[in-house]
């Protein structure tokens, strides 16, 4: 299964899913979100919802000097923190930007696809979809 | 509290020295929880008895809550500052991203004191403040360019809040408002004016935190509660769905909806301007304050061609809600939803206060109708009902304070009415120009007596709604609208959105404070809130607020309400008895 944005024309920029993302470790506040929500020039334009694509050859573990991030047989990526020396490489290698910062701790925060965050949408923007249904949600969404 | 819960932290800002540094003051925020209560106290520490509004030692204070970050709903940012409308307490709200930004950035509050020699912005985040120059900013036509501008050069977007004023607030017109994120405003009594006297166009505020719990599953488990309860609440769906604009038809049924400044309570045809009648033509978009499951801000979305030039057209994003429709549509008796969305953005443009302007320009257009001004005051205006687009310039005359009568609008209706009469029907209680409701008599004592004079005080217009048996007395009705107005205190002190108030009920309020930390009971939270209603009040108190001294403004007793023609004498008696309730 991989969280997708279904269509995030929905989008009211709540940021629900930014905190949901982050209470997952029980914590309140937005330093610990996987999951991205801003506006495109101005919140009448709408706004853009950043999520992991799950790539099959992630550049973000391309990159990685110390192979903190190790590919998944499913796509995506596992962050293995310990290994991790916070070189910012992986966030600057994401061209979709959905590798997140937790300046806290100095470390990338890598979205584990629970869809935790799914929950706490109630307009509709996201999903979990099937991983092989994966590219036709993304066709059909706006 | 929480041991390193950053909500303790107090930034100080001195604009005349370009300083800041931080306290930390864990005894504001125990004692009085955030929101009004510590907003009320920091004013109390740095507001002397009689400081001009526009002093530049004046102080502004932000504050948010314990709450703010960790629960939905509770995003509010309250402002308290001397307010230059009413020379008194100045309390405003606003939603949007303030309040948690505020937080994320790591604090709980925010004093700036002083004034700038040169116009500038502040950048609030990563634990510094910096000082920008804004003298290309000041005096710019659309406060909108001037924010994005500053969007544009700032860091921060997706965890930050903007707030600036417009040239109204340059100008200190004594309503001008202080918007943020576009679309959410804190309106009332004249904080963008504050902001201009001290020459401070702009603040950036921007940052992501973890804010600890005490207790990880509770938090979860309350967290869910809350939002369940959000999502499945009718209220919550009809705020959604149409926004607070679906109050207009039910309004004008019951013949409650203020038209021609009051002199009427219904309109011929209210459905265009309805919340109905502008979702069907207009609505562009739907946007939520942080950490809000209803999203009830509706944006129009105006699209007007270019006279001269074929197929070129401008779309104009305009947001609205009931309020702005009551005093710049219906007050007026504008009922073209095009010509009331013109005069909105040009409000929303210059920063004023949408609710007092529109008070004003319906008194105005009645002092002209029965002579009291002339067109040589209104520099050739014939501001009549209806007609937007002289609204329109009128407006900007407001701003730009072209001659007395202009600078006297400037100063809201009740100078107004002071200087060329009227005063019985200029519509302002205590000082503040009135909302949209003329439901009964809880409505009109509600602003009279509630310490900010607003309508969400104590919310007089659902009491009279709601009728029981036997009928209230005058003193039954104080009771209860001081009893409401208390209550309010502990859910503006959690910077809870009033919309949730039946969500948040106190059982569900402590629950959700135990996992912040907050732990206090059912009798803590009832003397919490009622400490911060008497903290007000004393302010109110030492700046000369005497409720002997109350205006009541004939016109409400000339037009009926729902509940009949309203009477003097038990108003009269009701503002004697809150007088000994509150000096009791």
């Amino acid at each position: 299964m991989r969280l997708t944005v279904v269509d995030s024309e929905r989008c009211v920029g709540c940021q629900l899913c930014m905190f949901a993302c982050s209470r997952r470790t029980g914590m309140g506040g937005m330093a610990e979100s996987c999951i991205f929500v801003t506006s495109i020039g101005g919140m009448e334009r709408g706004f853009k919802v950043v999520v992991c694509r799950a790539c099959q050859d992630p550049p973000c573990a391309r990159v990685c000097p110390t192979r903190a991030l190790e590919p998944k047989p499913e796509g995506g990526v596992r962050l293995y923190p310990d290994r991790c020396i916070g070189c910012g490489r992986c966030a600057a290698a994401c061209v979709v930007g959905a590798v997140q910062w937790d300046a806290e701790i100095n470390k990338p925060m890598i979205c584990i696809h629970c869809g935790y965050c799914v929950n706490y949408c109630p307009h509709g923007v996201l999903a979990m979809i099937p991983t092989e249904n994966h590219a036709l949600a993304e066709e059909t969404a706006q | 509290m929480i041991a390193d819960d950053p909500l303790q932290n107090v930034l100080y800002i001195d604009l005349s020295r370009n300083r800041f540094h931080v306290e930390r003051r864990p005894d504001l925020f125990e004692k009085h929880l955030g929101g009004a209560g510590v907003a009320i106290e920091l004013l109390h520490e740095t507001c002397p008895a009689g400081m001009d509004p526009f002093a530049p030692e004046a102080p502004i204070i932000l504050t948010t809550g314990p709450l703010v970050g960790l629960m939905p709903l509770a995003s509010k940012a309250v402002a308290m500052f001397k307010s230059p409308h009413t020379g008194n307490l100045g309390e405003s709200h606003a939603g949007g991203r303030t309040a948690v930004a505020i937080r994320e950035a790591g604090y709980g509050a925010i004093v700036i004191q002083g004034a700038s020699s040169l116009p500038v912005y502040l950048v609030i985040s990563n634990g510094s403040v910096k000082f920008r120059d804004a003298t290309t900013l000041w005096g710019m036509r659309h406060a909108t360019t001037a924010a994005r501008v500053i969007r544009e050069n700032e860091s921060g977007a997706g965890v930050r809040t903007i707030l600036r004023i417009g040239r109204a607030g340059e100008n200190r017109v004594t309503y001008a408002c202080v918007k943020t994120e576009t679309y959410r405003t804190f309106g009332r009594l004249g904080l963008g004016a504050v902001f201009g006297s001290k020459k401070l166009k702009a603040v950036v505020i921007a940052g992501k935190h973890s804010l600890p719990v005490a207790d990880r599953r509770a938090y979860r488990r309350i967290y869910d509660e809350v939002y369940q309860a959000a999502i499945a609440s009718p209220l919550m769906k009809k705020y959604h769905d149409l926004g607070t604009a679906s109050n207009v038809l039910p309004l004008h049924e019951i013949g409650g909806l203020p038209v021609r400044n009051l002199q009427q309570t219904r309109l011929d045809d209210p459905r265009p301007i309805s919340g109905e009648g502008l979702a069907e033509g207009y609505l562009g978009r739907r946007l939520a304050c942080a950490h809000c499951p209803v999203g009830c801000i509706h944006i129009a979305a105006l699209r007007e061609p270019y006279v001269n030039e074929p197929y070129f057209y401008k779309t104009t994003m305009i947001s609205y809600d009931y309020e702005p429709i009551y005093a710049l549509g219906t007050m007026l008796n504008i009922t073209d939803p095009a010509g009331f969305l013109r005069l909105l953005d040009v409000v929303e443009s210059w920063g004023l206060d949408a609710m007092s302007t529109g008070v004003v320009l319906a008194w105005a257009t009645e002092a002209l109708e029965r002579g009291l001004i002339s067109t040589r005051e209104t520099l050739g205006l014939n501001l009549a009902w209806g007609d937007s687009a002289t609204y329109i310039l009128a407006v900007r005359n407001i701003v730009e304070q072209p001659n007395d009568f202009y600078r006297a609008l400037a100063r809201g209706v009740e100078y107004a009415s002071s200087v060329y009469g009227g005063q019985e029907f200029a519509l302002a209680f205590g000082g503040n120009e009135m909302p949209g409701y003329h439901t009964g008599p809880a409505a009109h004592l509600g602003w009279l007596l509630g310490l900010r004079h607003s309508h969400l005080d104590n919310a007089g217009y659902s009491i009279d709604q709601k009728p029981t048996a036997p009928p209230p007395t005058p003193e039954t009705l104080v009771d209860a609208l001081m009893k409401e107005e208390q209550w309010r205190q502990v859910l503006s002190s959690l910077v809870i959105c009033f919309f949730a108030r039946g969500i948040y009920t106190p059982e569900v309020v402590q629950a959700a404070l135990e996992v912040a930390g907050f732990p206090r009971d059912a009798a803590a939270l009832t003397q919490i809130g009622e400490s911060i209603y008497r903290r007000k009040y004393a302010f109110k108190v030492r700046e000369g607020f005497d409720v002997e001294h109350l205006r009541l403004p004939k016109r409400i007793f000339e037009t009926p309400s729902p509940l009949g023609m309203l009477d003097e004498a038990a108003m009269q008696r009701a503002l004697a008895y809150a007088k000994a309730r509150l000096e009791g």
